[in-house]
């Protein structure tokens, strides 16, 4: 079967199939091991001491007292982190500034965020090292501070970094600024856009930050040896970028740091940096013993990313047919501390999944006094879609159009362009909005004060590096090796394609995550690349495999292996010699195959390109309570092409997952702080994510329009689910109470307010 | 700092450690005896995710003190299983794809175990108020909520 076939077929035994999870029995029984389940003997215990302040020079570090407390071994600071040079232009469009990610890790002269790192304690207990930190006393000078990006944009704002200027602006002020970078996207003139239009909508939306929510605290073990060796076990979604990461900041050379990725309890964007590992490892080398760090939740609200807050004016006209003719965009994010944060995907999505002859998209990179955002799925994405989806569903409202054929009429097909410029290869948009239309959820009776809501999301999904390894043992079964933490059932993904194209039971294969000293390098589990990218090497990998049994028959049999093909389990010779020759299955070939030259396996290292645009779509049914503004969400479908769903239970699972987060987001979830700056909500109470309680069933409609850059299909499944859930849940709460809303999160004081405006 | 000595039934074995006032059961259970199923999640109550059953209550082990474990019936996920045999909630939770990362899962499992012995034909409704103190990140809930319906459907037909 060649790949075309193999892609318009679903005659599959393993993929499109829910295979029993390779990792689950350890899951459901406590035996998988996560960041904070390693015990090393002997290990130290390592504690943190973080600001109070938001904005503060340092002026003196005073740590005599915690040293001399009986059980503490190493106490640190900034002194024992290596500084770095800024990075200078041209700037990435992911930009890894190591200055930056130093200070980060323990501030240097100034803190920049309540809960910025300024000292570490290693000592013999977790209590001593906690009484030590508090033995630690820091004078400060405090300093302004400042929060809201359009205020940190604004000339006379309190200035992060007084090195930092904006890049991206034809004329530069001279000034330091807080707005580290502008990116713009443009095509046509949206002036004659504008002139051309019949309906002009703008409004202003915003959005807070929001975390996360993964529910297992950052945690690492460092073991640092004499002679320089490091070996490390953390929770991240990226070992090999940790490794990378970590050996720059802390001058090591990568080969002599040996990472190993935990059992990972969730992620979401959240661990794709690093954060206490540089830390532990000094103070490991410090004091000659493995030493274990555990952020509290408290410390992961405070210190580790969430992501963005936005402030966005956006602008679009149309003609009475719903032809779509100019949109402009302004999007303000906060970058936190340090720059970086997600502008130019917030460029690349505003308008994405429609075709707009003069459109403009605008993002500010600014720092403010919360911690550095880190990616959080689709990072980017959510809040500019929130705002662009906004005005589009007032749009279908006041041109009397129904909200799915606005977007059918504009929808973007194969050839079209995005506005950053990549060229749609065959992508599934038009078939998930007819999906929409066809199914009994849209045209559903709705009860009193109940509304919905529908928003469309877009994401390019990952590709990139990523390695695999197959080895084949004398009985027949497989090892699956790969460099990528599996966060949702990727295990069994990899599993499932590699069975498949052995033709061979699941069972017989058993998928492992391998550290960074035993396979090349692999990028993040990420931008929902894994089954695409990681997946195409398995794929690979196994073919090769497939091709040194092929030449073991081959051999054995005396015929070339031109001769020999591999067909559902077994090398067959062709039928030249099929009278004379019986096939050979695989558990025999893997018989002989060490006593004819070696052990055989099958390896791939690949930089996968070919990846393509996924698309979703969010429909929601809300309930409004008009006495306190409570709303309550009461049936939800999730629309999305797959591509190809290899495991379809954990594709449906991931649109669940993102659907609910989006409800969060939408509803609940914000960082709150006080009049100093200080982050208020630093716990699961306050800071109120989803339960079961909050949310109904999440029906799910996958949609297969396969990718024809992968042999199965895939496209990327994790991300796209969470991009327009926001913008659906506000659209209902808008259609419950008939009043538009642009600010997130939609809490019941803001709601109550709204309706209260309606009811003037 | 003075310890405490402490002996406690744990998934039906005799256990004894020593502990100081201010350590919690999960600093004991993870810490002291190294039964690292039951997870951290937050330490203040709010995340589940360290949910035992201790003397027949749920329990977040996080709010419960080492030194009230004296002479206490403690269960957690690592006796859930018996005799090489997953307990039906375990089986339905892989067949439901319940869990995504799998942090949740040992407290939901308690939490569930626990629900439906209290109420064993729990409604939809019941179920996702059982399971309101245990917070997952990934599944919005939805195949948690079938595996315990159709778990508790099927040990109400085995008698288990």
């Amino acid at each position: 079967m060649n790949d075309e076939s193999r892609r318009a077929g679903s005659n599959f035994r393993w993929v499109g199939k829910n295979t029993p999870r390779p990792d689950g029995v350890d899951k459901v029984t406590g035996r998988a091991r996560y960041g904070d389940d390693m015990i090393v003997p002997g290990m130290l215990h390592a504690k943190i001491l973080r600001s109070p302040h938001a904005h503060a020079r340092i002026l003196s570090i005073d740590t005599s007292k915690a040293e001399a407390l009986k059980g503490v071994k190493a106490v640190l600071t900034s002194d024992a982190i290596p500084q770095h040079p800024k990075a200078q232009p041209p700037y990435a469009p992911i930009i890894q500034d190591f200055h930056d990610i130093a200070e980060n890790l323990m501030a240097r002269d100034k803190v920049l965020y309540d809960g910025h790192a300024v000292a570490a304690v290693a000592a013999t207990s977790e209590a001593i090292a906690r009484k030590a930190v508090k033995l630690i006393t820091v004078d400060y000078e405090v300093l302004p501070h400042v929060l809201d990006p359009l205020e940190a944009a604004q000339p006379g704002a309190p200035i992060l970094h007084d090195d930092q200027f904006t890049h991206g602006v034809e004329t530069q002020s001279g000034e330091p600024s807080n707005v580290f970078r502008v990116i713009t996207g443009e095509r046509g003139d949206v002036e004659k856009g504008f002139a051309e239009a019949d309906e002009i909508i703008e409004r202003e939306f915003s959005s807070e930050p929001v975390h996360q929510g993964y529910i297992e605290p950052l945690a690492c073990v460092a073991t640092a040896s004499e002679d320089g060796c490091v070996e490390l076990w953390t929770s991240t979604q990226g070992h090999y970028v940790a490794r990378t990461l970590i050996a720059k900041v802390l001058n090591m050379e990568m080969a002599k740091l040996r990472v190993t990725a935990s059992e990972i309890g969730g992620g979401f964007g959240g661990k794709t940096t690093i954060y206490g590992e540089p830390v532990a490892i000094r103070l490991s080398q410090m004091t000659g013993r493995p030493v274990r760090m555990v952020m509290t939740r408290s410390e992961l609200f405070r210190a580790s990313g969430p992501t963005v807050g936005s402030r966005c004016r956006i602008k679009i006209g149309a003609k009475k047919d719903g032809t779509l003719t100019a949109a402009v965009a302004d999007i303000w994010y906060q970058a936190g501390a340090y720059k970086g944060s997600p502008i130019g995907r917030a460029v690349d999505t505003f308008f994405s999944p429609y075709n707009i002859e003069h459109m403009k998209a605008t993002g500010y990179d600014v720092c403010v006094n919360r911690p550095k955002v880190a990616a959080y799925r689709a990072p980017g994405a959510p809040m500019a879609n929130f705002a662009a989806e906004g005005v589009l569903n007032e749009l279908a409202a006041r041109l009397g159009i129904d909200p799915v054929d606005l977007r059918l009429k504009n929808a973007v097909k194969e050839g079209d362009q995005s506005l950053m410029g990549t060229t749609h290869g065959r992508i599934g948009l038009i078939e998930v909005l007819k999906a929409v239309k066809s199914h009994p959820h849209y045209a559903a009776a709705l009860e009193a004060n109940q509304g919905r809501g529908f928003a469309v999301g877009y994401w390019l999904h990952g590709g990139g590096l990523s390695s695999a390894s197959v080895h084949l043992q004398d009985d027949g079964t497989v090892g699956v090796a790969t460099g990528n933490p599996d966060i949702g059932g990727s295990r069994s993904s990899m599993r499932a394609m590699a069975a498949e194209e052995l033709g061979v039971d699941v069972e017989l294969l058993k998928p492992i995550i391998a550290d960074t000293g035993s396979l090349p390098y692999s990028y993040q589990t990420a931008g929902s690349r894994t089954t695409y990218a990681t997946g195409l090497a398995v794929v690979n990998a196994t073919r090769e495999m497939i091709d040194k049994l092929r030449d073991v028959a081959a051999r054995k049999w005396g015929i070339p292996v031109e001769e020999v093909r591999w067909d559902s389990g077994q090398a067959v010779p062709s039928d030249a010699h099929k009278n004379d020759i019986k096939p050979l299955a695989f558990k025999e070939l893997a018989g002989m195959a060490t006593k004819m030259g070696g052990a055989i396996a099958g390896h791939s290292e690949i930089n996968a390109t070919g990846q393509g645009a996924a698309f979703c779509a969010n429909l929601v049914d809300v309930e409004v309570d008009p006495e306190t503004g409570f709303v309550s969400p009461k049936r939800y479908t999730v629309f999305q092409d797959a591509g190809r769903a290899i495991s379809p239970d954990y594709v449906a699972g991931q649109m669940q997952g993102g659907a609910v987060q989006g409800i969060g987001w939408a509803l609940n979830e914000e960082y709150i702080y006080d009049d100093q700056a200080r982050l208020l909500n630093t716990g699961f109470l306050d800071y109120r994510m989803p339960v079961a309680s909050d949310v109904p069933m999440i029906d799910t409609v996958i949609i297969e329009v396969p990718n024809p850059n992968h042999p199965y299909g895939v496209r990327g499944v994790g991300e796209p689910p969470l991009v327009s859930a926001p913008a659906a849940v506000a659209n209902a709460v808008e259609n419950a109470i008939g009043k538009t809303l642009s600010s997130l999160p939609l809490s019941p004081p803001k709601v109550l307010k709204a309706i209260e405006a309606a009811a003037g | 700092m003075a310890k405490h000595a402490v002996t406690a039934t744990v998934n039906g074995d005799e256990v004894e450690f020593s502990c100081t006032t201010e350590q919690t059961l999960l600093d004991v259970l993870r810490g002291e005896l190294h039964m690292t199923g039951t997870k951290n999640g937050c330490g203040t109550g709010d995340c589940g995710a360290c949910t035992v059953i201790f003397n027949s209550r749920p329990v977040n082990a996080c709010l419960v003190l080492g030194v009230e474990a004296r002479d206490a019936d403690i269960k957690t996920i690592e006796g859930m299983a018996q005799g090489g045999e997953l307990h039906p909630l375990q089986q339905k939770f892989l067949d439901h794809a319940a869990l995504q990362c799998g942090i949740c899962t040992p407290g939901i499992l308690n939490m569930a175990k626990a629900l439906l012995e209290k109420n064993p034909d729990p409604t939809e409704t019941e179920v996702r108020y059982g399971l309101a103190g245990n917070l997952c990140r990934c599944t919005g809930y939805d195949r948690i909520v079938r595996a315990v319906l159709d778990a508790a459907a099927e040990m109400r037909a085995t008698g288990t």
